[in-house]
């Protein structure tokens, strides 16, 4: 047996009654793209704001690389190697697209209490987030800011930020959404080509793209794990079927 | 790029002016009053340009930097009261007591958001204000008179107004070279993130608070040594100089300039200074038409009009003084 990449033991989180994440327990296995798929409401968003430190658990234990990382903050699990996107974009809106990798570049390299020296003519920032911009397809867009970007470019932007903070576990929430079917498929073909280079969990409303990349797949209904498996045996099976894909017909 | 080159001028401008100012002041006639106003500017824009580190750049509203000229006017008044008259010392102490309380009150502030963290950095600089309010030693609510300017490695040279006229630009030069370099170098860049999108920063690795609180340090020894150049061109130093007033008043040149491009607090402070010192005579000059009575209270209620006059510019000048300039160059 491998050692799990990222392991949670008995997570929870109730906003007052309403019980968000209940007990989780839940394996993601080094290499792996392991989606979490739910209905709306169901705390998955929740689940990776537990995980990657963005609001603490009330119990349960988060442990990645063979560390316990329950308690740390935020800035600590990514520099660990722990990276997020957001469900709602999150970018830094004023700062070019080059820019806003770069900064995820700069984090990983050396100290940034540096008070002289110009930061956006450092070659060896701008050379590595431009790769990382080459890797999600933005490269032609690198100065525009970021603000100014679609919708979708934004997405993939956000993707080539969380890259470059060079993480061993890439959570990912809904970087499909509101994206049009090039800028998707786009963001499909990279992930495709990032598999089995990083872990990855993927939260998807999309079910095309969560069948056709992920190597496991656990659902998520009212904050509880109610399966984790094949995508095969996840699309046969019958609980998952009545909690969740029949309700809403997937194509 | 050509607009970022053009945009270059405007600081080469200012700078210019001041250097040009002490000629055109000896041929004015009326030299100690124009060098002692054109000094005040620029010891302002100074402790303004130190406040638009963490407000222009890292979104930090501070309501209390009067402080830190409080702090550095009296490192170099109670210093002088004991003897200590040299700026060789007066300086660094006033520097470094400036960045203890920054650092204290700092990391402190730093723990609130928003409304909480303007009315926590007013209560610190309240604190300071009475406390030197109770110096009974060193004049209390009256202040104290220094004995003579600083003297530099012995020399009293600052006694000269022109002198210290030049000491002054030297600081204001000196200080936004500096904080120019900082702005730019990776240190500012994570700031400038901060304003952006804190969280986002936090996702990429970074703990905000370090960065913000190493801002609020270099900001507030910045003001420190405005204070000391106060307190000599005053030759006095009061509580006066920290009220909350006066720390309301640096954020009004901030913004009046433009936020968050250094030049523009030197151009706020300007502004400020000198709209308070000659609105009163313009009102005077602009109501010839009016009688004599209405004309009279026309100039000694000089504020009435000063008010409405900084929130018509901030309202229709967005982005401030600069800001105009900017816009001006498009067109
Ligand atoms: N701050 C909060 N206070 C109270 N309830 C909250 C809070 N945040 C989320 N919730 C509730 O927790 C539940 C789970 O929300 P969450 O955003 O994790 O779901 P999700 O699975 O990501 O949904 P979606 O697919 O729509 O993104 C929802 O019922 C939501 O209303
Ligand atoms: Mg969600």
């Amino acid at each position: 047996m491998t050692e799990p990449l990222l392991e949670l033991r008995g997570l929870r989180k109730a906003y007052g009654a309403i019980v968000v994440t209940d007990d989780v327990n839940l394996s993601v296995l080094p290499g792996e793209l392991h989606a979490i798929i739910g209905p709306n409401g169901a705390g998955k968003t929740t689940l990776i704001h537990q995980i990657s430190g963005t609001l603490s658990s009330d119990s349960g234990r988060v442990l990645f690389d063979g560390e316990d990382i329950t308690h740390l903050p935020m800035h600590g699990r990514v520099l660990r190697g722990l990276a997020r996107s957001f469900q709602i974009t999150s970018i830094l809106p004023a700062f070019s697209a080059l820019e806003n990798v770069a900064l995820a570049v700069q984090a990983r390299s050396g100290s940034s209490f540096r008070f002289f020296g110009d930061a956006a003519q450092e070659k060896a920032l701008n050379e590595a987030a431009m790769e990382y911009l080459s890797m999600v397809g933005l490269a032609p867009r690198a100065r525009v800011a970021a603000g100014l970007l679609s919708h979708g470019e934004k997405r993939q932007l956000e993707l080539a930020v969380g890259l470059a903070t060079q993480p061993k576990l890439l959570l990912l929430d809904e970087p499909l959404a509101g994206t049009g079917h090039e800028e998707s498929l786009r963001v499909v073909e990279t992930l495709q080509r990032l598999k089995g280079r990083i872990t990855i969990v993927l939260i998807e409303h999309d079910m095309d793209a969560v069948f056709s990349l992920a190597d496991r797949v656990s659902v998520l209904v009212y904050g509880r794990v109610i399966a984790t498996d094949s995508p095969e045996s996840i699309r046969a099976n019958e609980e998952v079927r009545a909690a969740y894909l029949g309700e809403e017909e997937v194509v | 790029m050509p607009t970022a080159a053009r945009l270059d001028l405007v600081p080469v401008a200012i700078f210019a002016v001041f250097a040009a100012a002490p000629f055109l002041a000896s041929a004015s006639g009326a030299e100690g009053y124009v060098l002692s106003l054109l000094t005040r500017v620029m010891i302002f824009g100074i402790a303004a340009m130190a406040l638009d580190l963490i407000l222009g750049y890292g979104a930090l509203v501070s309501f209390g930097h009067a402080a830190f000229f409080g702090i550095g006017a009296y490192a170099v008044g109670i210093l002088a009261s004991h003897g200590v008259e040299d700026a060789l010392v007066q300086v660094p102490v006033a520097l470094a007591a400036s960045a203890f309380f920054a650092a204290v009150t700092g990391a402190i502030s730093l723990r609130t958001k928003g409304v909480y963290f303007i009315m926590i950095t007013l209560a610190f600089a309240q604190m300071l204000y009475f406390l030197a309010s109770s110096l009974a030693a060193y004049g209390g609510d009256d202040g104290l008179t220094l004995p003579a300017r600083s003297l530099v490695a012995g020399s009293d040279f600052l006694e000269n107004d022109y002198a210290l006229y030049g000491a002054t630009l030297a600081c204001l030069l000196g200080a936004y070279i500096l904080l120019r370099a900082v702005v730019a170098s990776r240190f500012g860049r994570v700031l400038r993130g901060t304003k952006e999108n804190i969280t986002r920063m936090e996702a990429i690795g970074f703990q905000p608070f370090s960065f913000q609180l190493t801002a609020y340090v270099i900001s507030g020894m910045i003001a420190g040594l405005a204070g000391c150049l106060l307190a000599n061109q005053a030759e006095f130093v009061s509580p006066a100089f920290m009220t909350w007033q006066r720390s309301g008043e640096l954020i009004f040149m901030v913004v009046l300039g433009g936020l968050g491009s250094l030049h523009g607090a030197i151009i706020g402070a300007a502004a400020f200074l000198l709209m308070e010192e000659f609105l009163p005579e313009i009102l005077h000059a602009a109501g010839f038409f009016l009688n004599d009575d209405l004309r009279w209270r026309l100039t000694e209620n000089w504020q009435m009009v000063f008010g409405p006059i900084l929130i018509l510019i901030v309202l229709f000048a967005r982005g401030g003084i600069v800001g105009l300039l900017r816009r001006g160059h498009h067109d």
